[in-house]
């Protein structure tokens, strides 16, 4: 029995909620960016397995929005951590509880 | 496409994530997440897409996951305890994981095989890229290039 799209969505899920996990229930900063780009890995799969499984079209669509979401990403989590260092320089702490105030 | 493959990948990968998402230490779940990501790429790579999981690795393992580990690196004297478990995360998470699985086993449509396609070559990627898509790839050159100079002067150091 070769693996079907649903299992491949299921995966895809899981990876999705420990995204959503790491993102919504950790403090550090650098976590919660951790979290975001495995919700986006997670998207990506999606991508691939649907661009396998479906009809074939001349571009390859779902490999496409997959190549241009990574590049996405890469410039997504250059700015964050670069946000993280300044916060840190600030604040001396990258504790999202404790950036409390809007006057650094 | 075999199903052992498959099996291996998929325990490596959730684990992997599951982990990012709960170890305590920064270090370790950064670890990981980069971990995780290899497992992604591998899914790809057994869904026939190699040139998209060549560039995850590459993007992901070869960048961000060591643009994180600097960053960890360079906010070293806050890796204090990172404890008081959210359980309103963790319910959320899993609600939303709940209501993806409900949806994905009601659907009957996608309980489907993988047919057979031809194989998708570079050559095919880069024609594509440079025919009907080449407009969103200037605008992502764009994009990366506002994103390195948006990155760098948020780190520069300002004058007093």
């Amino acid at each position: 029995m070769t693996p079907t799209l649903q299992v491949f969505l299921i995966v895809s899920a899981v990876l999705f909620s420990a995204g959503l996990l790491a993102a919504l229930s950790r403090r550090h900063a650098i976590f919660i960016l951790i979290g975001i780009e495995m919700m986006l890995a997670a998207a990506n799969l999606n991508f691939i397995a649907f661009w396998r499984f479906g009809p074939q079209s001349q571009p390859p669509t779902g490999v496409m929005i997959a190549i241009f979401s990574i590049a996405i990403a890469a410039a997504e989590a250059a700015v964050g951590l670069a946000l993280v260092i300044s916060v840190y320089r600030h604040y001396h702490t990258t504790n999202v509880d404790h950036l409390d105030q809007l006057k650094g | 496409m075999s199903s052992a493959a498959f099996v291996l990948i998929a325990i490596l990968t959730l684990a992997a994530a599951l982990a990012a998402a709960t170890l305590q230490n920064l270090m370790h779940a950064a670890l990981s997440f980069a971990v995780a990501l290899v497992g992604v790429a591998a899914f790809f790579f057994l869904l026939g897409a190699e040139f998209v999981g060549l560039v995850l690795v590459f993007v992901y393992i070869g960048a961000v996951a060591v643009l994180i580990v600097f960053t960890i690196l360079l906010t070293r004297r806050d890796v204090g305890n990172d404890r008081g478990a959210n359980w309103g995360g963790a319910f959320l998470a899993v609600a939303v994981f709940g209501g993806l699985a409900w949806a994905v086993f009601k659907t009957q449509s996608i309980a489907i095989g993988a047919p057979h396609i031809r194989t998708l070559t570079v050559k095919r990627i880069g024609e594509a890229l440079m025919t009907s898509y080449v407009w969103p790839l200037q605008c992502v050159g764009l994009l990366l290039t506002a994103a390195l100079i948006g990155a760098l002067v948020l780190v520069m150091e300002e004058k007093r």
